[in-house]
């Protein structure tokens, strides 16, 4: 990757492996081209901050990484598959070691906190139990710190409380990617810290790579170790908080400012 | 304006052909069918009764001046038991089933879509149209015929009462007389044609959910249309199975 970095940092070193991989990504909708020959690479361990400006296809990138939308021309590789070439059942399997953390933490309205938590694992066919399910459940909750909401409604729980119940759904398969859209938007600033603390406790727990879409810059400080910026459908800079707060490029400072 | 219209009615189409394709595939969501069809049974029979009950009370005391003049009021029950069990029966039961399981289906699977929810099914490993359309096409079409027919049963009831109010008609001689007009020629094409509503009423509420325009006004408008298109076609059927009956002389 060609940019502002300098390999001070462990993350940006270049023999670390890739899990995700991408190159010359191009997705417009109509006239609106959104992604204009994206490379990316998220390496083991990292978490890695895209930064934009809202509509500047960050939510686009991540769900054509998960296999929601198709680019229209490019290549995606992710734990070495080609998910261009996945057919449903292969994506399905992908999608086990890959969480999604949606922004609207896209919670079954008509499940319980307990129902949504099992949904993953018993429509992904793991053959487990009534008490590993149950085990696996209460596991979750207790890494989010909610165990007391198990048999309560999304509907009951405050903004804050639901984002935790969505990343523990996320965190039940044990994946080794997570992508969070926009974790922290919408929270008031101090649930939106907790919440980052919570990223941080889980990158180092189970050892996850993630790709945060984010353009609070609160949240980037605490989880980013490198940050990329995604400016007209391409990542044009990249480097850990420091560097790129004392950039000199005007599309970069005016998002730490 | 004209070539949206068609845009529209192509996409209907394949997403109404798709609900074939994978209804065929393994895995039922059984339980959620199950459920799907409580829902429907539980929301709507409350309001398919006493509105068939009324139809049925109404339609007797109103036909009967008419058939007063001609001297003809022994034919009363023969008369009203047909345009009930035929007509309108089903066709009240589609239509508020349109406006209470279709605009629901709508504004439902609608707010799925626009917090991700549906996405979120495909990220763990769950097809969403056999999860959520399939499921519910299949109850709507399998329970409006149900209502269907417990509404003919309601709404002849309702007649018995109508016929009572000015003379007397024993309860025997009346279900007789209903009965012995109504042979299967009337009633198998009337509940055949309930079964289609059923399904359309179904996807086109599926099918406005799912493609829900992003924001919560969206979810409102899929509602909203569900119901127009599903009452619209309810009519449309209802006007090719009058043809076809009498094409096959069955009228
Ligand atoms: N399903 C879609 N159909 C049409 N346009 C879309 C769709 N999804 C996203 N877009 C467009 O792509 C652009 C980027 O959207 P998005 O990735 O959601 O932005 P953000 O960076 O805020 O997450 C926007 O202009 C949006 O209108
Ligand atoms: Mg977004």
């Amino acid at each position: 990757m060609d940019g502002t970095a300098v390999n001070t940092n462990i993350f940006t070193k270049p023999d670390r492996d890739a899990v995700i991989t991408i190159r010359n990504l191009y997705k417009s909708f109509g006239d609106n081209k959104v992604l204009n020959g994206l490379d990316l690479d998220l390496y083991r361990g990292e978490n890695m901050v895209v930064l934009g400006k809202s509509g500047s296809g960050k939510s686009v990138l991540i769900k054509i990484i998960i296999g929601l939308m198709r680019p229209d021309n490019g290549s995606v590789h992710v734990l070495n598959h080609d998910i261009c070439q996945l057919n449903s059942s292969q994506l399905d399997k992908m999608r086990v070691k890959v969480g999604f953390l949606f922004q609207s933490n896209a919670l079954y309205d008509s499940m319980t906190v307990r129902e949504n938590l099992e949904f993953p694992l018993r429509r992904h066919w793991i053959k487990t139990t009534k008490e590993e399910v149950n085990r696996l459940v209460m596991e979750a909750l207790k890494n989010v710190g909610l165990p007391h909401t198990v048999d309560m409604m999304p509907s009951e729980l405050s903004g804050g409380m639901r984002k935790r119940i969505a990343l523990a759904r996320t965190l039940i398969l044990k994946p080794e990617i997570i992508l969070y859209d926009e974790p922290t938007t919408g929270l008031d600033p101090i649930t939106g810290k907790e919440i980052s603390h919570l990223m941080l406790d889980i990158q180092k727990k189970y050892n996850t790579s993630s790709i945060i879409i984010s353009h609070d810059i609160n949240c980037v400080k605490i989880v980013a170790n490198r940050i990329v910026m995604l400016i007209d459908g391409k990542c044009e800079a990249t480097g850990t908080y420091h560097e790129l707060s004392i950039s000199k490029d005007n599309r970069v400072k005016q998002f730490f400012e | 304006m004209v070539k949206e219209i068609f845009i529209e009615i192509g996409l209907i189409t394949r997403f109404a052909g798709r609900f074939f394709r994978e209804l065929i595939k393994p895995q039922l969501e059984f339980s959620e069918f199950v459920r799907q069809c409580f829902f429907i049974g539980n929301k709507s029979l409350s309001l398919v009764g006493i509105t068939a009950f009324i139809m049925g009370l109404v339609i007797t005391i109103q036909s009967r001046p008419t058939l007063v003049e001609f001297g003809a009021e022994a034919w009363l029950p023969k008369m009203v038991s047909v345009s009930l069990v035929r007509e309108i029966a089903p066709v009240i039961t589609a239509l508020i089933c349109a406006g209470k399981i279709g605009s629901g289906i709508g504004a439902e699977l609608g707010s799925m879509k626009v917090t991700e929810q549906i996405d979120a099914m495909y990220v763990s490993g769950t097809n969403p149209y056999k999860f959520l359309v399939v499921t519910r096409v299949m109850a709507t079409t399998l329970m409006i015929p149900i209502l269907a027919i417990m509404a003919d049963g309601v709404s002849l009831y309702g007649g018995y009462l109508g016929a009572n109010i000015h003379g007397i008609v024993s309860w025997d001689l009346y279900w007789n007389q209903v009965f012995d007009t109504l042979v299967f020629g009337d009633v198998l094409p009337s509940i055949i044609k309930t079964f289609f509503f059923g399904y359309v009423i179904g996807i086109i509420g599926s099918y406005k959910g799912f493609n829900s325009n992003r924001g919560t006004e969206g979810v409102g408008q899929s509602a909203n249309s569900a119901v127009v298109i599903s009452s619209l076609l309810v009519f449309i059927i209802d006007l090719l199975a009058v043809q076809i009956t009498d094409v096959l002389n069955l009228n």
